[in-house]
């Protein structure tokens, strides 16, 4: 007796991983009229701040921070051209967070920021992060700590790895008017986690509480900066009525992951998938690729094949080690589902500096995989391995996203390339 | 400032030196330019010796073992998991030597019985299908940290004083005696003098340097032992291989975990003690020949001691051979009538170390009180009990108190414990508060390795008015580089995923490595 067949589906584009370049690679494609499915397991979605970075520190060993992205782009490209923004224009990278914010606009997410100049957001150990589009509920923390008025950062009673006495403190370096205090979260409810919690601010109930426990605290205060978690599912509103409750300016201050961040870009994420119709595999792999002449048939399940996807062309987008794009074994890193030749430093002994914060950073951080000037991994004879198959956001070689802030910059941008590369050849 | 006996090295025998000489009433003053354990005491496997290790090369040293390791467990119970040791070989190992052990054993009074390799491996099952020989002995593991610190907390309790993060940068040298040392805040740079009757230095591998601000020479050469640890427990026991002491031969279970190790490396600086991945490479090959999973078992971190061994050899690989006995010098003969240095020894013999340099100190003083440190019970020290696995979890779950929130997941570290350690430890320098707390309990041991904690601890020290200003950013950068050293040599599959998502969260979110050097808190150099 054999098994039934695994149920086949046929679309345009294969996208492999739901991180951030995933999932703008699959918006860019549905967007363009493509069918597209897309498998990955949750990703590091799930951890992300929200914060779509383009770049701010350049070069990282002298630590410089740019205000003007740009600026700092074209010095990359000069110093660095194995970056993969060194492939990149501008006009390209601007229309990449254009689609990708009008995107996440339509899926309920708002995103605010300067035109041709980095944005400045609180982080929760109080220090100042530069990046390029924000969240609605961050953007007033830029104005925050550019004109630095009398503030108020709220924290919750029993809820892990977020002070606001540590922010007030640390951040009252450069800006002396912030106070803090700690209430009960409304309700009484016990606060170890985020996600419980931005959910019940989502209840005008337990907002009109906070608001009526918060008072006494505000007289003199200008704006007021909580941990992020005002809303999950519905984060205009939330953001609205808290603004409104207090008769100020409201701003967010990320947490340490996994964070209501990342689970809002998740949720909305995956309910558009569905809604606009591609063939989503969450929580599943691409366990094998068999390339052909019209493309690659794919296997994807977790343990065993429990679909099979034929695609024209391919997107990997499986992110580096965290993602598990790349596997960094004891005797070198190999990429997970192709077997591509990974551009990496000679040995293991050469990985990593002796300092964590050496400001050089770390040179395993740059390895990866080397492509042409249209995003299609190189095999082992300098050639594109596979007519059809490009690979974009972190897994490429040559950057360094911790380190020169340019990770989601880096993966709209390039997902937007391939995906306009492999619209053009239809 | 004033004191009787000045030792300097907080490691586990300048800390048996200063409960020594408080037994016995003779005011003292301990100090370390770091913090407990920093040197090789900190850097061992946490091993109390049967002595079966030594009956080939050292039967006197084997003797010494076995009687301090029972009287450890008498007067200090609580640092001890009598776990047992197994002595196995495998195939390929040296059947001569294998053969004669025995007799050896016998011969320095140590008990150790044969099992057939059925047995041995029915004991340990993940001992190598390639076993040949099997015995069993006494051996142990101690908690090195506690060790010391109930060392220190006894001294105290008798009226010593501990002096962390306070170097020794000079001597006030008059007619052929030491009147005052000058030493150094090193978080704040301060200087001022302590004035003392003798100094004892039980700096071990910084023995040298401490000696030649006062003239004497001290000839040390220095020997790196790497150590890995796993994150899971592989044996009950404490596994020896079987053949004359060499690399990678012993796992010693520690708690929740188990050390594999250790090294054997020449070094020109002490200074300069990290472990290498040549070195963590070699190990697990070594290891995993006596327990296989070694070789695909997950690995937390490695960490390095350096070994000071006293008299020059000829360089080379012949450094096990050198003795591992301890070095003790009268100055005297140097013509520092008032300066006695210590260096060298095993954790295993510290106390009888510190009970022979205590014997020569008071009778340089003319104090003919007898050493107390055999016969006297040593009660936990309230500021070293959080070092135990388990504990913290254990007191929290029995407490059962919403408000106390864990801060440390790994561990299951709560917000009392860290108050508890905050409340009793020596004062923190800014920018060590965070090093001092790990180093008193579990917190930053765990899988996470302290991406998490750190910032979670930093952030109640900011509660609890601890940390002030910008400080937390130095504390945790501080920290995060500690943990570092040890988790830079094994940065490869699990591992190094979870340094990437720590980079992600430090460098990519907080951007710690933006933030200017401090000179304040700097490290010192």
């Amino acid at each position: 007796m054999t098994a039934p067949a695994p149920p086949r589906h046929d679309v345009d584009l294969m996208v492999i991983g739901t991180g951030l370049a995933g999932m703008a690679a699959a918006a860019f494609a549905l967007r363009r009229g493509l069918s597209v499915a897309l498998a990955g397991a949750p990703g590091e979605s799930l951890f992300a701040s929200g914060l779509l970075d383009l770049l701010a520190v350049h070069p990282v060993k002298d630590r410089r921070l740019w205000d003007d992205p740009f600026a700092a782009l074209a010095a990359l490209a000069a110093d660095e051209p194995d970056h993969p923004y060194a492939k990149l224009s501008r006009p390209g990278i601007e229309a990449a967070f254009a689609a990708f914010t009008d995107f996440l606009a339509g899926i309920g997410l708002d995103y605010h920021g300067h035109d041709g100049k980095n944005a400045l957001v609180l982080t929760p150990v109080g220090t100042v992060k530069h990046t390029y589009r924000v969240p609605a509920g961050m953007w007033a923390a830029d104005h925050g700590i550019r004109r630095t008025p009398p503030a108020l950062i709220v924290d919750f009673e029993g809820f892990k790895g977020f002070s606001s006495a540590q922010i007030a403190q640390t951040a009252g370096v450069f800006w002396p008017g912030l106070a803090h205090v700690r209430l009960p979260f409304p309700g009484g409810l016990p606060a170890p986690y985020p996600e419980p919690m931005a959910l019940a601010l989502e209840s005008p109930k337990y907002r009109e509480e906070l608001a009526r426990a918060l008072s006494p605290h505000l007289r003199g205060r200008e704006m007021v900066g909580f941990p992020a978690v005002l809303g999950v599912y519905r984060t205009r509103e939330t953001l609205a009525a808290l603004t409104g409750l207090l008769g100020m300016p409201v701003f967010e201050i990320p947490t340490i992951p996994p964070a209501v961040t990342g689970i809002r870009l998740k949720a909305a994420f995956e309910e558009a998938m569905a809604r606009m119709g591609a063939a989503t595999f969450f929580q599943k792999l691409v366990l094998g690729v068999r390339a052909g002449s019209g493309g690659f048939a794919c296997d994807v399940g977790w343990n065993a094949p429990e679909a099979e996807v034929r695609a024209r062309g391919a997107i990997l987008a499986t992110g580096r080690f965290f993602g598990k794009g790349l596997a960094p074994h004891r005797k070198g890193v190999i990429e997970a589902v192709f077997g591509l030749p990974v551009v990496q430093p000679a040995s293991r002994s050469k990985w990593h500096a002796e300092r964590m914060f050496d400001p050089a950073g770390h040179a395993v951080n740059r390895a990866g995989l080397a492509t042409d000037g249209r995003f299609r991994p190189l095999g082992s004879d300098g050639q594109p391995a596979f007519d059809s198959l490009y690979a974009v956001g972190s897994i490429l070689a040559g950057h360094d996203w911790t380190r020169q802030k340019c990770g989601a910059g880096l993966a709209l941008a390039t997902a937007y390339a391939a995906v306009e590369d492999f619209a053009g050849r239809r | 400032m004033r004191t009787t006996v000045l030792i300097i090295g907080g490691g586990v025998t300048g800390a048996g030196l200063a409960r020594d000489l408080a037994l016995r009433g003779v005011a003292c003053v301990l100090v370390d330019k770091q913090d407990v354990n920093a040197g090789a005491s900190g850097g061992n496997h946490g091993l109390l010796h049967s002595g079966a290790r030594y009956v080939g090369s050292d039967p006197l040293a084997a003797r010494e073992c076995r009687e301090e390791g029972e009287i450890l467990r008498r007067i200090a119970p609580h640092c001890v998991e009598d776990t047992g040791g197994l002595f196995v070989a495998v195939s390929g190992d040296d059947e001569a030597y294998v053969a004669d052990f025995p007799d050896l054993c016998a011969k320095s009074g140590i008990a150790a019985s044969r099992l057939d390799v059925k047995t041995a491996r029915d004991m340990e099952p993940a001992l190598s299908d390639r076993l040949i020989a099997a015995y069993a002995v006494a051996d142990a593991s101690v908690d090195p940290f506690k060790l010391s610190l109930d060392n220190i907390g006894q001294a105290m309790a008798h009226g010593a004083r501990f002096l962390p993060w306070t170097q020794v940068v000079g001597f006030r040298l008059d007619a052929g005696r030491i009147r005052a040392a000058t030493l150094r805040d090193a978080a704040t740079g301060r200087e001022y003098e302590l004035e003392v009757s003798l100094v004892i230095n039980a700096a071990g591998a910084w023995a040298g340097r401490v000696a030649a601000l006062a003239g004497p020479h001290v000839d040390l050469v220095f020997s790196k032992g790497t150590l890995l640890v796993t994150q899971s427990r592989i044996t009950d026991r404490v596994i020896n291989r079987l053949r004359p002491a060499t690399d990678a031969d012993i796992l010693v279970p520690g708690g929740t975990v188990s050390i594999l190790g250790t090294t054997s490396v020449r070094i020109p600086d002490p200074d300069d003690c990290r472990p290498s991945i040549a070195e963590v490479d070699q190990i697990i090959d070594e290891g995993a020949a006596m327990v296989p999973e070694l070789n695909s078992t997950r690995y937390i971190r490695a960490y390095s001691g350096v070994r000071p061994l006293f008299g020059k050899t000829s360089a080379g690989s012949g450094d096990r051979a050198v003795s591992r006995g301890f070095a003790l010098l009268d100055h005297a003969r140097d013509g520092v009538e008032n300066f006695v240095t210590i260096t060298g020894g095993k954790l295993t013999t510290y106390r009888l170390m510190a009970e022979k340099a205590a014997n020569l100190v008071c009778a340089k003083l003319g104090v003919d009180a007898p050493c107390l440190t055999a016969a006297t019970v040593m009660p936990p020290y309230a500021g070293g009990r959080w070092t135990e696995p388990g504990l913290a979890p254990k007191k929290w779950l029995k407490a059962t108190d919403p408000t106390d929130t864990i801060l440390c997941e790994c561990e299951m570290v709560s917000k009392s414990v860290v108050d508890d350690i905050v409340r009793t430890m020596p004062a923190a320098s800014p920018g060590t508060t965070l090093l001092s707390i790990g180093l008193r309990s579990r917190i930053g041991k765990g899988p996470c390795q302290g991406g998490f904690c750190s910032i979670r601890v930093a952030g109640h020290l900011y509660d609890t008015e601890v940390v002030r200003g910008d400080q937390g950013l130095h504390e945790i950068r501080r920290f995060l580089d500690e943990r570092w050293r040890g988790v830079h040599p094994i940065l490869f599959d699990f591992p190094l995923m979870q340094a990437e998502f720590q980079e992600a969260v430090h460098c990519g979110l907080f951007g710690l490595e933006l933030v200017p050097e401090d000179d304040a808190w700097k490290e010192d150099a």
